[in-house]
């Protein structure tokens, strides 16, 4: 474990190094802000849709960080050959690989604090209003969400030849189940009953991510979900995110860097 | 170092021939038939009419947001929401909407899709009801469609319908009749004439301001409007004629003109949904006709 915390440290000390973050941020704040500039029909209290545009800018911003930061941790290692120096070290493939996993998902964690946090004042200021409560709840799911994008980045980064490829693949699966992830079943009770059982067993089999996203519940101030059902989410989510990371350690540790 | 120089004049003459190609370039795309922009909006000379389609988008985003959220996708059973309840709410429209709109997700299929709707937005309440808290809730957070609205208006500067809609909640539940009257003002600028905005501004000097000889003036114009525009198709849409002609006979009643009130009336019967309802009001209004100055 020790050596795995010693790997993840280098990932989030590397993207502190790195300038990704801090554009996204100043991005986040520039185009909030300036949505937040408009007068519309001289009503200062309208606060929804800057609450939307600021989240669904920090969704994106942080399935970017998440997406780049991890598709590009083993290939980097094998283009500039530190990997053979880091595997000659007294770890193993597997603390290596959950090092890797453990960096990526602390560093993007620790993003999306200061984006939520940035949320929060953004909210603050117009609403007057601070529920901790369900601002914890968004970010903790967002993050357990992120993990299970990390696992599959990781996994993708092993299998697939290029770091554009696993970034385009990551992306499109990711978009695809927030989008159509939760409609699947109904897509397939529409269908034949081959094909049917075919796109049911795909709703069944995938990470269902959709789950996570609970924007529409804080931008229009519903109450808190339940603990326990916040709990059951949070375990569904480290369990996809453990099984990908179980698969991309039986890929790597086979894996030849020759 | 001629070099140098030769290339700084060599990039300052492109300079100058780019920009004088396109000053040339932008007055004959200006002069061109085949122009879609109407105006320097980048925007607009890009997608043109395409941005009817977005319009048409961000004004079902004002409707999610009446809904705090709670809205059928396209996998969902929509016949509750074929019109916007934004406009059906505000008397803008008429409705086409069938069946339980509390209920439109139905049963859930399975256990992922039951655990799935804790996660959004599952309970049917409209902003101006106070939404999410129902009684207790704040009645003007239906301030919250006005962006999307605005946004809707400005990509499709010809739909009176977002004009009406918007002045009805400016008006009715926000209390700002003067930005109410400013937005009809500006969709009658894009709409010279149009009855429907004409009979919203009616009815802020009617309801708000309380000025009935103008609220009469804009709505005898309206007719008249309908008439011209309206009148002369194979199908007109003579939603907003009843409802200019019922808001007259209205007015009418108010004012003590009853023969007028009821010659309303009986024009407003013949496009009504339920003349049977507008013939009781002509039943009790008759009999009070005969007796100058009667209880109303």
């Amino acid at each position: 474990m020790k050596n795995s915390f010693a790997v993840a440290q280098l990932v989030i000390l590397e993207m502190y190094r790195r300038k990704d973050f801090y554009v996204l941020y100043f991005l986040t704040v520039l185009i909030t802000g300036l949505m937040g500039s408009v007068n519309f029909f001289n009503d200062p209290k309208v606060a929804r849709y800057l609450k939307e545009i600021c989240l669904a800018l920090i969704w994106i911003c942080g399935a970017f960080i998440a997406i780049a930061t991890t598709a590009r941790q083993i290939p980097a290692e094998r283009e500039s050959r530190t990997i053979f120096p880091l595997m000659a070290k007294p770890i193993t493939r597997g603390q290596v690989l959950f090092g890797k996993f453990l960096g990526c998902w602390v560093a993007t964690c620790l993003c999306l604090v200061a984006f939520y946090l940035f949320f929060g004042i953004v909210a603050a200021a117009k609403e007057h209003d601070w529920p901790v409560g369900i601002y914890f709840q968004a970010w903790s799911l967002h993050c357990v969400m992120l993990g299970v994008v990390i696992g599959m980045t990781l996994l993708g980064s092993l299998v697939l030849s290029s770091v554009a490829a696993n970034i385009t693949l990551s992306v499109v699966i990711t978009a695809g189940i927030l989008f159509v992830g939760r409609h699947l079943n109904k897509v397939a009770a529409q269908m034949s009953e081959t094909a049917g059982a075919m796109v049911s067993g795909l709703y069944y089999a995938i990470p269902h991510l959709e789950l996570f996203d609970v924007r529409d519940l804080i931008v229009h101030n519903w109450p808190l979900i339940g603990w326990s059902i916040w709990g059951i989410a949070v375990v569904y989510a480290l369990v996809y995110a453990g099984m990908l990371v179980l698969a991309s350690w039986l890929v790597f540790r086979r894996k030849s860097f020759q | 170092m001629k070099t140098n120089r030769a290339f700084v004049l060599l990039g300052v003459l492109l300079l100058v021939v780019c920009t004088g190609l396109a000053a040339s370039l932008d007055r004959w795309f200006m002069g061109w038939q085949g122009n879609r922009a109407k105006n320097f909006n980048p925007l607009n000379v890009a997608i043109g009419d395409g941005q009817k389609i977005f319009a048409g988008q961000f004004y079902r985003k004002a409707d999610v947001y009446f809904h705090s959220g709670m809205y059928p996708s396209i996998f969902d059973n929509n016949a509750s929401f074929k019109t916007a309840h934004i406009g059906e709410d505000a008397g803008a429209t008429g409705s086409k909407n069938q069946g339980d709109e509390a209920n439109y997700l139905g049963k859930s299929h399975d256990i992922v899709e039951q655990f799935s709707r804790n996660f959004f937005p599952s309970h049917h309440t409209h902003l101006d009801e106070g939404g999410v808290a129902g009684e207790l809730g704040d009645k003007s957070d239906v301030r919250e469609i006005l962006p999307w609205l605005k946004i809707a208006q400005e990509l499709d500067p010809e739909e009176p319908l977002t004009y009406t809609v918007t002045a009805y909640w400016l008006r009715s539940r926000m209390n700002k009749p003067h930005e109410a009257e400013r937005l009809l003002r500006e969709g009658l600028k894009a709409l010279p004439d149009h009855p429907a905005l004409q009979f919203e501004l009616g009815r802020i000097y009617f309801e708000n301001q309380k000025d009935s000889a103008r609220a009469r003036n804009i709505w005898e114009h309206a007719v008249k409007s309908w008439q011209k525009q309206e009148g002369v198709k194979a199908d007109p849409d003579t939603f907003i004629l009843e409802q200019i002609l019922t808001h007259l006979a209205k007015l009418e009643e108010e004012a003590g003109n009853l023969p007028l009130a009821i010659s309303y009336w009986e024009q407003a019967k013949v496009y009504a949904r339920k003349p049977d309802v507008i013939q009781q009001r002509i039943d009790e209004l008759a009999p009070r006709k005969l007796v100058p100055n009667g209880p109303p």
